[in-house]
């Protein structure tokens, strides 16, 4: 455990080392600000108020097209720059290095949406009589445990690949997937379509989070999903010394 | 401290490791010399756990590098070929990232103290990637040693080193080697020569030879050659010459000059002065070319020499793959 701190640490202060970190935070910021300010127009064109969930506006596309690289480095830099080798020959277990990397890029990306907080707060004072904070709990709780999985998925692929731009391309295209996979079977019967729809990413997410509904079907999704892409990191990892 | 038996290493077809069998004692410094290519770094990464062996077993500080790697990867310090490093950390920062990972109790002093040991202090904030190669080279040094590890391991530490860095980190090393173990790779046999106080020689993941760089001069070795000068064109000598025992070979190669070989063994010179003086020539010069580690190397890898550097880029991108 105390291993796995420690690479989140070095990981987690290494994003503020390189541009990479600064140009994805400052992107997220601009487009989310932009878009807020739309929102707030809109709302005020029609005289109702703005929804709760606005603060976090277009946030989950630009996860899904920008937190590839946040990911993509994880492990391919350090398969291409051979310090890996240093990494798996130090007396640390390969799960303690793959959770290390996934809490340093989780942690950033939770930074960046904590940053939408200033919006939360801008809206209470426009609204009357405030938001409703529960609905809006259990909005951001949704976004961090989806946030989590495509974390999780970018590790993974992360560790596929010793090119970063290959890791990105792949992680974006991947969770692209995962997002309209139900488009060709949506209202389509049988068990393949359901099975299908039960693994688009976001019904799980808008179907209950984003109205404020706190589910624990799709938390545990989540949450499995996660676990199940960094089991594979860790095999990936540990499969190096076995080839 | 470290004991490896019958180990073998495949990649596909290819075998880079072929049924090694070898040991080094405690305060012990073992050269493994070889062409590029010969099962070196292989054997270095399954020494330090980074990869199994596919046959045969490794016991390094006591444990098996399979079955116990942790305990194995806790007692080893190990400088990897090309010294990888982080570049957008400061020496100060990396040195104490891993000795995070190693649980090293008042981390900072143990930094402060390695830094100091490897002459890399006065650049303790400079970002890595902005350090020579010289003192890239120390930096991984540094932390191969922050554990105080029982066993060190160096790929060819001395890569790119300029004259008097070399100087340095050979005196680092024998200072190490007086109580712990160390193995190191190199293809410099010089290097190999002056430090170690055992070589092994592979090749094509198979020992050639395995001795102290001494006994390797004079065993394998011991034929040399004898330049010989005498005043005047020496007419007549070359017989008187060839009649001597434990002679490989004379010939004359100019006007009273000669070159002599000799078989393994006793020394030839002194009956060969012996019989220039008796014969009544005047004695110039009599001088023995000795033969280096280089020679005895090129002569164990003569026949393999033409198909490895073929094979060498191959063999190359294969290992760096994995």
């Amino acid at each position: 455990m105390r291993n796995l701190w420690t690479i989140a640490k070095r990981e987690f202060n290494m994003y503020f080392a390189s541009p990479i970190a600064y140009v994805v935070a400052f992107a997220f910021l601009l487009i989310l600000g932009y878009f807020f300010v739309g929102e707030l127009v809109q709302a005020a064109q029609f005289g109702g108020p703005p929804q709760a969930t606005s603060s976090l506006g277009l946030f989950v596309t630009l996860v899904l097209f920008m937190s590839p690289a946040i990911t993509m480095r994880l492990f391919s830099e350090e398969q291409r720059s051979g310090t890996l080798e240093l990494l798996l020959t130090a007396p640390i277990r390969e799960w303690e290095l793959v959770f290390g990397k996934w809490l340093a890029a989780f942690g950033f990306l939770a930074l960046i949406l904590f940053s939408t907080g200033i919006y939360v707060l801008i809206l209470n004072q426009y609204t009357s009589p405030g938001l409703d904070f529960g609905e809006l709990l259990a909005a951001y709780v949704g976004m961090l445990v989806m946030m989590g999985s495509l974390m999780a998925l970018g590790v993974f692929v992360s560790s596929l690949f010793s090119n970063q731009i290959a890791a990105f391309f792949v992680t974006m295209a991947a969770q692209l997937i995962l997002w309209i996979v139900g488009f060709l079977t949506q209202n389509q019967p049988g068990p393949w379509a359901e099975f299908i729809n039960y693994l688009v990413f976001s019904n799980h997410y808008y179907d209950n989070f984003h109205r404020g509904k706190f589910d624990l079907t799709d938390f545990t999704y989540f949450v499995s999903l996660s676990a199940l892409f960094l089991f594979l990191a860790t095999r990936m990892v540990e499969s190096r010394r076995w080839r | 401290m470290i004991q490896v038996e019958n180990l073998t290493k495949r990649y596909g077809e290819r075998v880079a490791v072929n049924n090694l069998t070898f040991h080094a004692n405690k305060g012990e410094i073992v050269g493994f010399l070889g062409p590029n290519g010969a099962g070196k770094t292989t054997t270095m990464r399954i020494l330090t756990g980074y990869m199994p062996p596919n046959e045969g077993k490794a016991i390094v500080a006591g444990f098996d590098t399979l079955t116990e790697s942790l305990e194995v990867r806790q007692r080893v310090g190990y400088l990897p070929e090309n010294v990888p490093l982080y570049p957008e950390m400061t020496v100060v920062q990396y040195l104490d990232f891993m000795a995070e990972l190693r649980h090293l109790p008042k981390r900072e002093d143990r930094v402060d103290e390695v830094m100091e040991l490897v002459h890399i202090a006065e650049r303790a904030d400079s970002y890595i990637g902005n350090l020579s190669k010289g003192l890239r080279q120390r930096v991984g040094l540094a932390q191969a040693l922050l554990h105080k590890p029982e066993v060190l391991i160096m790929d060819e530490p001395m890569d790119g080193l300029d004259p008097q860095q070399q100087l340095a980190v050979k005196q680092l090393i024998r200072d190490i080697g007086k109580d712990q173990t160390v193995m190191l790779s190199t293809h410099i046999l010089a290097h190999a020569q002056e430090l170690c106080h055992r070589v092994i020689i592979i090749n094509k993941g198979q020992i050639v030879v395995e001795d102290s760089p001494e006994r390797l001069n004079s065993q394998i070795a011991g034929g040399g050659r004898i330049h010989l000068t005498v005043e005047g064109d020496g007419t007549g000598l070359l017989e008187n010459l060839q009649a001597l025992p434990g002679l490989a070979g004379v010939r004359a190669v100019t006007d009273g000059q000669f070159l002599i070989e000799t078989l393994p063994g006793a020394d030839a010179r002194p009956a060969i002065a012996r019989a220039v003086i008796s014969g009544g020539w005047n004695l110039l010069e009599l001088q023995r070319e000795k033969a280096s580690l280089e020679e005895i190397f090129l002569q164990l890898t003569k026949e393999e020499i033409a198909q490895q550097t073929e094979q060498a880029d191959d063999d190359d991108t294969a290992e760096q793959e994995t």
